[in-house]
């Protein structure tokens, strides 16, 4: 999120896509709930299903699954079309004024610079034109050049009429009309929106532009950065963006700094090739600035004393992996017979999909499967599922029981950015260990072979810092303070990155977490919340400066800096992020110098952590196109209406066609329906299969089919039905509801049918049932597709067809 | 919320125009009591696989759908409807005026309570109940419900449901302060033109007046509550009745004697 759960009450409109907060987050729900009671607020959920939170809102539009780019499409038109932006905010706070390069286009669905052999953008074709004199982008303030980014922009969302948006979505025009005029009305300084969204907009192959567009809609109407605005995710468990934030994905570092490439030799090539750069020059670039003084502090946590000047403070000792390695390409991989073995912590692949019964045969490839989790899952138990003949699977799988969260201590990161500090409730039991203690003993044993028998390039195993009381069992408590990093000249914890050198004299874990620890101790146990508002919320909006800690350094809503105008007002007085007193910022911590006058010549743009310094309506950081296009999901019953020519995203990466495995899509001939996939509240994850009271209430596996496709083949609630796509099926029950139905789109009547995520072969459903729940995974479904961007699965628009059996 | 102290009145208020039907009543009510819940099935009726209240189940959320379908709605909690059903402990608890052993007592919070060392499983509770809130409990023999968390505030703590809830939907609180806040929601929400809002049990009309009381989005009928007309306990002391009866008992004697004089006339 860049603002936090507390600040939705201050929003006067909120528009939910690809979310359903109150079943996902019910308790983060009372906010939306707050400001539709206490002010008035209203709330626009577009889904594909009528769900617990439309129950609540005052608009529910039933919207195709992956068509919400042409939603925001439509919405950014009729704000551009009719002058309904914040004038200053994009004339100053955004890149509407940037001039592009000649050379940029966009024609029948391709933008410039396409290789259709690589399936590839050359994004270079989508830079800044260069100003001559001063070597940094071209800016037009009048917004009149034919190539500023905000002509192009006017004219790429020209397309969206609501004709055009209603063809796409399924929206009827007038209730399209109905939301557009309520939005239009948000780009005025005294109003605010915010935008809410979760893994309805992640899960396609166009998940990166479906939230951008979202994005740049909020910039438009000068919305980012202020409270009761911004651009909101919801994160999927207690403490995903925790995990985020440390790596959890292949192509960064902690704290967002990239994975090295191959060829990178020294600091200066990785930095080079990494950080944004300035291009005004008025930008701070902060980001861009001390991208070398994060890395090398890094590094010294990492190597200690291994890591100095003269090596380059051990580069060479970190991976530079050479090719993709997300999620699906590790499965992939394993496929293609190059995995030996794989180590599971805390999910399960079989389940998570996407093509289950291929993850399975991933599996099934390998010669050794660890899984560390508290309770079996589909993954530990895969080797002898129904239907599976274990004989068959060569597959060693040893199951490392481990501590739930709620047998450790340690903190949770919520969607805000919260870091919180909670307690061991329980002791461990039976054999359980701590994951991070599995993993320590792991090391410690790695690193005994490597000393008694040597082995190819020992030094980063025999080098890595490991200074924990116990190196067996290292203290939650340790780690966060190590995270933290430290000044290793004086010894102190550090408070801020922005100390941070690159001589390597300090060190940090993550470098967006240093503050959070320090030596006067942790600041994630703060707990001066609403027992005290007076004293704990002195601004009254909500900011609770000292309950827990928040990234970056403690600031409760990013980019705060544009919540006031040029003077540094803020633009509603009425809810303030921050203010310029005169000789400094107050409010919320500022996402600013704290002492920088606003009216200096020299004061620098309002978002300071990229290269522009303002925010970015044009991206050329992304790799399937600057400005959100609207293109069909992989599967889908209809062509781009806008055109189809180029159908789907035409870099959307297809696994098997690269891997030479045959095609396993679907026609809207054979699978008719549109399918969408997701959990319900009733559920977390998969572990809940082992829970008795969650699973009564919610005993058995079903998919949600529309009343009247439902009438039409005679399937009338608790019928046993079959649900295939071209990669699976699943034998679940039918829940018949008015709450999904039929949507006219690109002249065609079309259904979407409902699959909960949450059973498989395991749990107590499964052991009651007799299928022991053999096609009960939903994921079997799901094609092996990921986003151009990052690769995400699209888990939510597929084709399927349905029987009654 | 203030101490909670023996010899006030408190009670739930449930407003179902802010519940999400997420059920954490149902599981913490659950948690806390130690109650196992019934074997899991698939009832098919929405999102409820509960289906009642009974011994197992003391918080039960009804899913009633009304969902238009069509392509965009008006939800504002009228179109799906989701209430977190409860025992009312009623000023005039039929449980009570029919229990033969004394097992059910109001308590010193003024709420109705089934003394489990008491309660001999006679089962008139049970049929007596105009809600289907009680049920016989398979293991003890004895007939259970909700509690009202009499031994969390005994301790002082409020009720698990209460505590558990996400947008408080459900409200625990002294009787007096729960009627208040009700009115001025529901005053709220007449503001904003959803008319259809009513609160159910909040004065007298229903069986003496409810502790656990409602805000509901639709008639009572359409959640399978009795309307204020037909929530009226069989009474000892109703003039009218007894009158009525006398009034039909002698049109009766009347009627016989005409009925005896004509066959003997025939």
């Amino acid at each position: 999120m860049t603002n936090h759960w507390r600040d939705i009450r201050h929003a006067d409109l909120i528009l939910i896509n690809g979310a359903n907060p109150a079943e996902a987050h019910p308790v983060g729900f009372q906010w939306f709930m707050r400001a539709k009671l206490d002010r008035g607020a209203k709330l626009i959920h577009a889904d594909p299903r009528f769900t617990r939170t439309s129950a609540v809102a005052d608009m529910y539009l039933r919207i195709r699954t992956g068509s919400d780019v042409a939603y925001f499409g439509g919405l950014i038109n009729h704000v551009l079309q009719n002058n309904l932006f914040h004038d200053e905010y994009v004339r100053n706070y955004t890149n509407a004024s940037f001039v592009v390069k000649d050379g940029y286009g966009f024609n029948d669905g391709l933008f410039s610079g396409y290789d259709p052999d690589k399936r590839t953008y050359n994004i270079a074709t989508w830079a800044y034109e260069s100003n001559a004199r001063t070597g940094y982008a071209s800016r037009d303030l009048t917004l009149q050049h034919p190539r500023s980014v905000f002509q192009l922009m006017k004219a790429h969302y020209s397309r969206y009429t609501p004709e055009v948006v209603s063809s796409i979505t399924g929206i009827p025009v007038d209730d399209f009309k109905k939301v557009a005029d309520l939005v239009g009305q948000m780009g005025k300084p005294d109003k605010v929106m915010t935008i809410v969204y979760a893994v309805g907009l992640t899960h396609h192959t166009t998940g990166g532009q479906l939230i951008r567009s979202g994005a740049v809609l909020q910039l438009l109407l000068g919305n980012m950065g202020r409270p009761g605005g911004g651009m909101n995710a919801e994160r999927g468990h207690a403490n995903i963006q925790g995990n985020t934030d440390h790596a959890i994905s292949w192509e960064i570092l902690p704290g967002y700094l990239r994975i090295p490439a191959p060829g990178q030799k020294t600091i200066a090539d990785y930095v080079a090739a990494s950080a944004p750069k300035k291009s005004d020059p008025h930008s701070w670039n902060f980001f861009g600035t001390n991208y070398s003084k994060f890395m090398v502090s890094t590094l010294k946590a990492w190597y200690g004393d291994a890591a100095n000047k003269d090596n380059e403070f051990a580069f060479n000792f970190v991976p530079k992996p050479a090719q993709n390695s997300s999620w699906m390409s590790i499965y992939d991989q394993a496929l293609k017979g190059k995995m030996e073995g794989l180590i599971l912590s805390g999910m399960t692949a079989a389940s998570i999909g996407p093509d289950s019964n291929q993850v399975r045969q991933a599996l099934g490839n390998l010669k050794w499967l660890v899984v560390m989790d508290p309770l079996p899952t589909t993954s530990s138990e895969f080797w002898h599922a129904p239907g599976v003949d274990a004989s068959q699977v060569k597959t060693e799988v040893f199951m490392l029981p481990t501590t739930h969260w709620i047998e450790k201590d340690g903190s949770f990161v919520n969607s805000g950015r919260w870091s919180q500090w909670k307690d061991q409730v329980l002791p461990p039991e039976g054999q359980a260990r701590h994951d991070h203690w599995i993993l320590a003993d792991l090391f410690q044993r790695v690193k005994k072979l490597y000393q008694s028998q040597g082995g190819k390039f020992p030094d980063p195993i025999n080098s890595l810092t490991f200074a924990y009381k116990d190196p067996a069992k290292p203290e939650l408590d340790e780690i966060a303070r190590e995270i933290n990093g430290k000044d290793l000249s004086t010894g102190k914890q550090m408070t801020s990155f922005a100390n941070l050198k690159d001589d390597g004299t300090t060190t940090t874990g993550d470098w967006i977490y240093t503050g959070s620890y320090l030596d006067t101790g942790n600041l994630m146990k703060r707990r001066q919340g609403i027992q005290d508002p007076k004293a704990n919320d002195p601004t009254g909006m909500g900011f609770y400066p000292n309950w827990a800690w928040s990234w970056p350094l403690n600031r409760r809503v990013m980019y705060n800096r544009a919540s006031a105008d040029l003077d540094g007002k803020p633009w509603d007085p009425a809810r303030p992020g921050i203010a310029w007193d005169g000789s400094k910022w107050v409010g919320d911590v500022p996402d600013y110098p704290a002492t920088m006058n606003p009216r200096d010549p020299n004061a620098y743009l309002p978002f300071i952590m990229n290269g522009e310094g303002v925010g970015r309506l044009f991206s050329n950081g992304m790799v399937d196109g600057p400005f959100p296009e609207h293109y069909e999901p992989v599967e889908s019953p209809v062509a781009n209406p806008l055109h189809p020519n180029n159908s789907a995203s035409p870099v959307a990466f297809l696994y098997d066609k690269a891997a030479g495995r045959p095609n396993r899509f679907g026609t809207p001939q054979e699978f008719p329906y549109i399918a969408t996939s997701y959990r319900l509240t009733e559920h977390e994850h998969y572990v809940t299969q082992h829970v008795p009271h969650l699973v009564q209430l919610q005993p058995k596996p079903f998919v949600e089919i529309p009343y009247e496709l439902a009438s039409q083949k005679g399937i009338k609630s608790g019928d046993q039905v079959r649900v295939s796509s071209k990669r699976g099926k699943v034998e679940v029950l039918a829940l018949v509801t008015k709450r999904l139905g039929p949507m006219t789109v690109a002249g065609q009547k079309v259904y979407q049918i409902g699959i909960p995520i949450h059973w498989g072969y395991v749990g107590v459903s499964a052991d009651s049932d007799p299928s022991h729940g053999r096609y009960w995974l939903a994921n079997a479904l799901t094609p092996f597709v990921g986003d151009a961007n990052a690769r995400t699965p699209e888990f939510k628009a597929f084709l399927v067809n349905l029987e009654k059996m | 919320m203030a101490a909670i102290k023996a010899g006030e009145e408190y009670g739930f208020f449930t407003d179902t125009s802010i519940c999400i039907g997420c059920k954490a009543c149902e599981v913490a009510c659950k948690e806390w009591n130690q109650l196992q819940g019934d074997s899991p099935a698939f009832l098919a009726d929405s999102f409820d696989n509960t289906g009642s209240l009974d011994a197992q189940n003391w918080r039960h959320v009804k899913f009633i759908e009304h969902v238009p379908d069509q392509s965009a709605t008006a939800g504002n909690g009228t179109a799906w409807l989701m209430m977190s059903d409860v025992c009312k402990h009623c000023k005039h608890a039929s449980c009570m005026e029919v229990c033969p052993t004394g097992a059910i007592i109001r308590t010193e919070f003024n709420t109705v309570f089934i003394q489990q060392d008491v309660c001999n499983g006679c089962r008139n509770c049970i049929a007596a109940c105009p809600y289907s809130v009680i049920g016989m409990n398979q293991e003890t023999g004895t007939a259970h419900k909700c509690t009202l968390c009499y031994d969390r505030l005994q301790g002082g703590l409020e009720p698990a449901c209460a505590k558990a809830c996400p947008t408080q939907s459900i409200q625990f609180g002294p009787l007096a302060e729960l009627q208040q806040a009700a009115d001025v929601r529901l005053a709220t929400l007449h503001s904003q033109g959803v008319t259809q809002a009513q609160l159910y049990g909040r004065d007298d009309k229903v069986y003496g007046g409810l502790n656990a009381f409602f805000l509901l989005m639709d008639k009572p009928e359409t959640y399978g509550l009795p309307n204020a007309d037909n929530a009226k306990l069989p009474s000892r002391n109703d003039l009218g009745g007894y009158l009525g009866a006398a009034v039909t008992a002698v049109l009766a004697v009347i009627g016989g004697l005409v009925a005896f004089r004509r066959r003997g006339m025939s």
